[in-house]
């Protein structure tokens, strides 16, 4: 893509400090570590990984909820990483952001149109109640929402319309990215592929630039353009969609790939364990070491860097085609 | 294997919940057998009342006010509904135990992992302390965990969820049970811990010869594990059968269109097929065929009452008038 990113992250990285009475005695985190990236408009970037993998605090960094402890984050092409609040507020209609749990993140004493035009508050705080309503009744149609409903409350509401409330309220302010994270995880099949249907849609429309953040890689494989995996912090392949779910080049990544479900009973396999323990990062060299039945020697002393074939690792995968 | 086949049976099950103090039916009117060495699964989207019929199979909804109103349940031909307290509590865990979905709220945060499956040992098996612990460790060491007797003095909070939920699953093994009845057991996993815990349970399974029930909203975890299979939707059971015959040839219109919207079967970047409409709540279910409304074969026949078994080739059966029209 030709176009300047919309979002741009350049060796972000975040360390939570132990903290209060465990100051002395608690270990400092690496949460997320010189994780880079740019987003273009119209196009989606997927995040995945699994819980502790530094997914979800990497979406929080580049919405500047969390501030990084190193690297940059640009919004368009101004340096937000450490502008003040005050000075990001007018900023944060370019990047919005859904959550996982839509109920959640409703306020239940609220009609759901206040509840969407909370952004106009600070964005557009000239607009009368009137032309509030209005843009509320557009996006609610937007996102597939019946505007008769809007003076309702969440909780009259299902599960996956609380969700479209939800995609709602963050496009109200016409932002240019949209930060997902993990938003139809907690919806059943039949919905998730209703609001998969309407993100699709709504990006057509509006030429958004979506992060998606996710552990399922079906949903992932849906919807993303491109693709990067995050272990320990650090992202480990980086790359088209496609060409990493067809040949991914870091042992995790296919292990990953291989953990999906089988969509027939006829593909089980009775030994179809994936490697390794169940969790558990090396301290020191390759994160995965612990786990990847490829590790050799030389494993220890990996610096863990992203290279320039879009994997971290010393023994890619299938390399072949490529060589 | 078990020389003595103990059968738990459903039959014509109702049971309704209290909404504003009304009672109203959550589950109508179902059917289901369990056999030892067999895994059944349940399917069906949240609020279809798979957990409540899977709860139902410990009485344990009867806290919540669920109330059965018709059918019975039998276990090795006994009804459950006329057990004493004493004899409930023994069967709870004894004869069937329950895993359940999330494994971080399921454990008591302030007991060790040690003293909370001793407990249930000693309930169920009256050894004393130094036999019980030996129990739990090789119960432990069963489940895939390493350090049996370091991870009997720690808490729950030391553990993470994959490993809570073998400690939950052992935990469920304590008294040897013939059945035990998982629901949702992986939902809450990492998918690499999914596939092992997958894994661990069908191992147990086989070895034991165990009858297992699997309460699940997913395709994939029912390909995986299950032999048989039951569908239900707004609180009946709309198809059963084995799991190749499910798989195979979907016959009710509803579970095909459940089949058909994962991402994972159909083309990347395309549009999902969906299902119009949403699913009734209880209280809100039409006397004919509940699905109808949503139904893209639905006639005017299928707004009077849909027999459980309209359509049936062998045992896959299907509560619908036009599965022909639709494979």
């Amino acid at each position: 893509m030709n176009s300047a990113p919309v979002l741009k992250v350049s060796n972000l990285g975040k360390v939570f400090r132990a903290g209060g009475m465990f100051r002395a005695i608690g270990k400092d985190k690496q949460a997320v570590a010189e994780v880079s990236f740019d987003l273009h408009a119209g196009e989606t970037l997927a995040i995945v990984g699994e819980s502790g993998s530094g997914k979800s605090t990497s979406a929080r960094l580049v919405m500047r909820l969390l501030s990084a402890t190193s690297g940059q984050i640009f919004w368009d092409d101004t340096d937000v990483t450490s502008l003040s609040a005050r000075a990001l507020r007018p900023m944060r209609k370019h990047i919005q952001m859904v959550f996982q749990d839509p109920f959640a993140s409703l306020n239940p004493r609220m009609k759901i149109w206040q509840s969407i035009a909370e952004g106009l508050r600070v964005h557009q705080p000239g607009l009368s109640t009137g032309a509030r309503r209005e843009r509320v009744a557009e996006t609610m149609q937007l996102c597939g929402l019946d505007e008769s409903g809007m003076d309702r409350y969440p909780h009259q509401f299902s599960g996956g319309q609380r969700q479209r409330i939800g995609i709602a309220r963050a496009l109200i302010v016409e932002p240019k990215v949209l930060v997902l994270d993990e938003p139809v995880s907690a919806l059943d099949v039949s919905v998730q592929a209703q609001i998969l249907n309407l993100l699709k849609d709504i990006q057509k429309k509006r030429g958004l630039a979506y992060l998606f953040i996710s552990h399922d890689l079906s949903v992932v494989h849906h919807i993303a353009d491109r693709i990067a995996v995050m272990f320990g912090g650090r992202v480990v392949e980086h790359g088209d969609a496609d060409d990493v779910f067809s040949l991914p080049h870091h042992p995790y990544t296919q292990a990953l790939l291989q953990a999906r479900p089988i969509t027939h009973p006829d593909e089980r396999v009775v030994s179809a364990v994936p490697m390794g323990a169940d969790e558990g990062l090396a301290e020191s060299g390759c994160a995965f070491k612990p786990r990847c039945t490829y590790a050799k020697e030389d494993c220890s002393s990996f610096d863990n860097r992203l290279g320039d074939g879009g994997y971290a690792c010393l023994h890619p995968l299938n390399l072949s085609k490529h060589a | 294997m078990r020389h003595t086949a103990v059968m738990l049976e459903i039959r014509d099950l109702s049971l309704s919940v209290s909404i504003h103090g009304q009672a109203v039916e959550a589950v109508s009117s179902i059917s289901l057998k369990l056999e030892p060495g067999r895994i059944l699964g349940l399917v069906g989207e949240s609020g279809c009342g798979k957990s409540l019929t899977a709860q139902s199979l410990l009485r344990l909804g009867e806290y919540q006010g669920v109330r059965r109103s018709a059918g019975d349940i039998l276990l090795d031909g006994q009804s459950i509904f006329s057990m004493q307290d004493e004899v409930l509590r023994r069967m709870r865990g004894g004869k069937v135990a329950m895993i359940f979905q999330e494994p971080m709220t399921a454990l008591n945060p302030v007991f060790s992992i040690g003293s909370q499956l001793t407990e249930v040992i000693r309930l169920h098996l009256h050894l004393d302390k130094a036999q019980a612990k030996a129990r739990a460790i090789s119960l432990l060491t069963d489940v895939g965990l390493q350090d049996a007797e370091v991870l009997l003095r720690q808490y729950p909070d030391a553990l993470s969820g994959g490993m809570r939920q073998r400690v939950l699953i052992a935990m469920a093994m304590a008294a040897d049970p013939d059945y035990i009845i998982a629901d949702e057991p992986t939902t809450a996993l990492d998918v690499s811990v999914q596939k092992r815990i997958i894994a661990l349970l069908r191992g147990l399974q086989r070895e034991r010869g165990l009858g297992l029930m699997l309460v699940t909203h997913d395709f994939g975890l029912v390909a995986e594990m299950c032999d048989d299979v039951a569908v239900m939707y707004a609180g009946q059971i709309v198809e059963s059968g084995t799991v190749k015959a499910i798989f195979d040839q979907p016959a009710h219109p509803y579970t095909r269109a459940l089949m058909e919207c994962r991402p994972e079967v159909s083309e990347a970047g395309t549009s999902l097929p969906v299902i119009p409409g949403q699913v009734p709540t209880p209280g809100h279910w039409s006397p004919g065929c509940r699905f109808a409304a949503r139904c893209p074969l639905a006639t005017e026949e299928c707004h009077a009452p849909v027999a459980p078994e309209a359509w049936s080739e062998g045992q896959h059966v299907a509560r619908c008038l036009h599965v022909s029209e639709g494979l």
